[in-house]
């Protein structure tokens, strides 16, 4: 039985590795100074959908993402590992988006995707931590969502079977198809590009970033391999209406942001010795530093 | 976090050197395969951005996965289970990331699923692999033995085993046994033709075989009953799905411990003969050990940049007497030659594996068309020089590769004595380069006949007529002196011709030519690329000195004087 799988992916600036100039002095985050990254549990959530492929020979997985026109690197990235396709959903009118209308657009552009087995997405992006983009595209779909998964077991029969990484343990529990799941920084990492697949794709592009192209023969690849064509789509593609997309759609305000600078006020030096460490734990245990 | 592609931009450098464009048109047969494959290249620029993005992933997956398994495979090595061998779970994991990125056959055509890539990226994907973990690269490396199968076997293995590596499955190949390991002349393993079964039966043993496990091994086997010597001797491919053999032990190394060295059982294993018998050890393992040196060489030099790193990184933030220690002149003169000599062997090994794939790939190119004459005069010039380069860096590449082993742990004191720092590791692992597939001592013995009759020489006088940076000209005289005072002691040398003498001077003049053939390397990368003008300066007055000294003592040497050195 082959599986058509949507994987939710976002582009984000790696704050992972953030260096002294991550935050604009208006508290805003300074995009041109960390790199854009595949969102590290998306990756995870690829690596579900493309070991579903691995077991279910003739499955399809596409990407989608929604984003400035640069996130199209993010669909090159994911057929550089394995996936099949995927959709840019780009528009001015996308801009400035909370979970709320992002999750609302994303939902559009699965309804226009139309036919489905399975979303999977990461359990939050690096950027926002919210965690409430899957959930909310379940609600809108009107379909079950299983979050904190750390592996698809197996799908078989219209019925998901998922290993749920939870605080104080795990779960296994059993959902019915179509589903959304959220996949966990837990789960295995994804495979990496292919030496093949990134030769194939690398000229993969959207039609915005193909008008830009200047070298005949690379045209000429780009008409005769429809594989190339990355489809880009607007709020009037997948008849979104605009009051609930972008900002106009999103409820949540950002009323200041704050630059927290951790820095230690009162430092305490020992020597190691364990009549030290005791006291230490006594106090930390004392004042509900820790237990 | 590391990309070990991204973040050594030498590698580029040799990446993109103007023969690039000739080789790899060759490689491509003038990008016909654009047509019939979605991931072949269409024009040069194409391919090297291919081949770029290619090395991005390796370079990733060394610095992400490869280099952090390495001190945990290092302490845990591989285990023989039911006698087969069960790899460390860190060599396991980084096994499964190279194949899943595709990076199997890297060097194959096309037609059997490989990527039909330069030598020149295959080398370079080695370079880095070895500077994570040189035990790995053993696994991984030995892909290359596929070229041999390539080369020599029938169109119908070609079709069987070929797209089996490409996808992933790991080679061996199984040459040494107890009684003989440099003269392979004396192999053992017997291998019986059954009329009734109609195929090969392989019994005996073998040992120190790197990957004795791995799913397809090509045994040299002697299939000539009675015959004592190499023309009794034939190469065979033995299929591990067939059964057959068995590993009996894995050896306790000093170093590269993830790699398993076997020995290895073989009662009654079916085998199917690889070319024509006879031709064995002539043929087939001499192209088999061209091949396994050039990787050896690469192993030298990534484990080179690795030892190098590792003292760089320590000598910066080491701080003794109020400052870094890399202030100090006696530290920064091993760093600096250090990195002279790490930049000169990949200047070498990226020329020697020029050279290799070009008459490679010209006599690929002549069993599907007949050569024009200057094409066929060109494949003898290149194969010549790979032949007399392919001694050269393994030999020298190894042994600078154990002198930068030695410095990095030199640098880091008794810290470095201690199992808590990679240099540890590195100094142990370094120490197989210059003895396995060929000891330095041999190396020599393959070089020197490229010193009496001259290929050498030319060489020299090549690079002197190559066009440099103006301001380069008064390092480049300094070469053309070492030049005229090589040429006379190899004429002083020579002609006594006495064969004894000759070899006691072999590895002295091999290693004058070695300098003075990577000096003129050096000012060659300077005139493309300014970054390598220190290790032009360093290098070439680190070779003056040898050159000089190794001048003077064969100047100083009488044939008498081979009396106080003959042991008994």
């Amino acid at each position: 039985m082959s599986l058509k799988i949507i994987v939710l992916a976002k582009q984000v600036p790696d704050t992972r590795n953030v260096g002294k100039d991550a935050m604009k002095a208006d508290g805003t985050v300074n995009r041109a100074a960390l790199p854009a990254i595949f969102n590290p549990e998306d990756l995870n959530a690829l690596e579900q959908a493309l070991q579903l492929k691995d077991q279910h020979p003739g499955s399809t997985v596409s990407l989608l993402t929604m984003g400035p026109p640069r996130a199209a690197e993010i669909l090159r990235e994911g057929l550089f590992r394995g996936a099949d396709g995927g959709v840019l959903l780009t528009d001015r009118a996308f801009a400035g988006a909370d979970t709320l209308a992002t999750s609302y657009a994303l939902a559009c552009a699965v309804r226009k995707i139309g036919e489905y087995d399975i979303i999977i997405g990461g359990r939050q992006a690096i950027d926002g931590d919210t965690a409430q983009v899957g959930p909310q595209v379940a609600e809108k779909l009107h379909i079950p969502q299983v979050t904190y998964a750390e592996k698809i077991i197996k799908i078989e029969n219209g019925k998901a079977t998922i290993k749920r990484r939870l605080e104080r343990g795990i779960e296994i529990v059993e959902a019915k198809t179509p589903l959304v799941v959220t996949v966990n920084g837990s789960a295995d990492e994804c495979r990496p590009r292919n030496a093949k697949l990134v030769q194939k794709y690398k000229y993969a592009k959207t039609v915005s970033e193909s008008q830009n192209q200047d070298n005949d023969y690379l045209g000429s690849i780009l008409d005769s391999r429809p594989y190339l064509k990355l489809n880009e789509w607007s709020v009037v593609d997948v008849d979104a209406d605009l009051q609930q997309v972008g900002l106009s759609g999103s409820p949540t305000k950002v009323k200041s942001i704050e630059n927290v600078v951790f820095q230690a006020k009162e430092s305490k030096r020992l020597t190691g010795a364990d009549v030290e460490i005791d006291d230490l734990m006594k106090e930390l245990i004392a004042n509900h530093t820790i237990g | 976090m590391a990309n070990f592609y991204l973040d050594n931009s030498d590698l580029k450098h040799h990446l993109t050197h103007p023969l690039m464009k000739r080789l790899v048109a060759l490689k491509e047969r003038n990008y016909t395969d654009a047509q019939k494959y979605d991931y072949a290249p269409f024009d040069y620029e194409d391919a090297i951005d291919s081949y770029e993005k290619v090395l991005e992933i390796a370079g990733e997956i060394c610095g992400d996965i490869v280099a952090p398994n390495a001190e945990d495979v290092d302490h845990e090595g591989p285990h023989v289970i039911d006698g087969h061998v069960q790899y460390a779970a860190g060599t396991q994991k980084n096994l499964d990331a190279l194949v899943k990125a595709g990076l199997m056959g890297i060097s194959l055509p096309r037609r059997y699923n490989g990527l039909n890539f330069s030598l020149v990226p295959y080398i370079m994907a080695a370079d880095m692999v070895s500077r994570a973990d040189a035990g790995f690269v053993n696994i991984w490396g030995l892909q290359d033995c596929a070229e041999t199968i390539y080369e020599f076997a029938s169109e119908e293995q070609k079709q069987r085993y070929l797209p089996r590596v490409c996808a992933g499955e790991t080679m061996a190949m199984d040459l040494t046994e107890p009684d003989a390991g440099s003269d392979l002349q004396a192999v053992m393993l017997k291998a019986t033709y059954s009329e009734k079964d109609g195929c090969w039966y392989l019994n005996g043993v073998k040992r120190f075989i790197t990957n004795g496990d791995g799913h397809i091994a090509l045994v040299l086997a002697r299939s000539e009953e009675g015959t004592k010597d190499g023309r009794g001797l034939s190469m065979f491919i033995y299929d591990k799905n067939n059964g057959g053999v068995t590993v009996r032990r894995i050896e306790n190394k000093m170093g590269i411990k993830g790699s398993p060295t076997c020995e290895l059982v073989f009662r009654n294993a079916k085998a199917e003969l690889c070319g024509d018998r006879k031709m064995g050890l002539i043929k087939y393992v001499m192209a088999l050990m061209n091949g396994a040196r050039l990787g050896i060489a690469a192993q030298s030099v990534g484990v080179s940049e690795a030892a190098y790193r590792e003292a760089l990184s320590y000598a910066q933030e080491r701080r003794q007497f109020g400052k870094a220690i890399i202030e100090f002149p006696a530290v920064y003169e091993m760093l600096s030659l250090m990195k002279a000599k790490l930049d000169a062997s990949r200047s070498l090994l990226y020329e020697t594996t020029r050279f290799v794939d070009m008459y490679k790939t010209l006599e690929d190119i002549s069993k599907e068309s007949k050569l024009e004459k200057e094409e066929r005069a060109e494949m003898k010039m290149y194969q010549k020089q790979a032949d007399a380069f392919t001694p050269l860096a393994k030999g020298m590449g190894s042994e600078f590769c154990n002198q930068n082993a030695y410095d990095c742990v030199q640098i880091h004191g008794g810290s470095g004595f201690m199992k808590d720092y990679a240099c540890e590791r590195i100094y142990r692992d370094a120490r197989i380069t210059s003895i396995y597939e060929g000891t330095t001592q041999l190396q020599v013995v393959a070089a020197i006949r490229h010193v009496t009759t001259g290929t050498y020489l030319n060489m020299m006088k090549f690079y002197e007529s190559q066009e440099i940076s103006s301001d380069l000209i008064p390092l480049r005289n300094r070469l053309k002196t070492m030049t005229e005072i090589y040429e006379k002691i190899v004429t002083k040398v020579t002609e006594t011709k006495d064969p004894e003498y000759i070899d006691f001077h072999a590895r002295r003049m091999v290693e004058m030519a070695g300098h003075i053939i990577m000096g003129h390397l050096l000012l060659l990368d300077t005139t493309r690329c300014d970054s390598f003008r220190t290790s032009a300066e360093v290098y070439i007055h680190y070779g003056e000195s040898e050159v000089t000294k190794n001048a003077k003592f064969i100047d100083q040497f009488d044939i008498e004087d081979l009396e106080f050195y003959r042991m008994k």
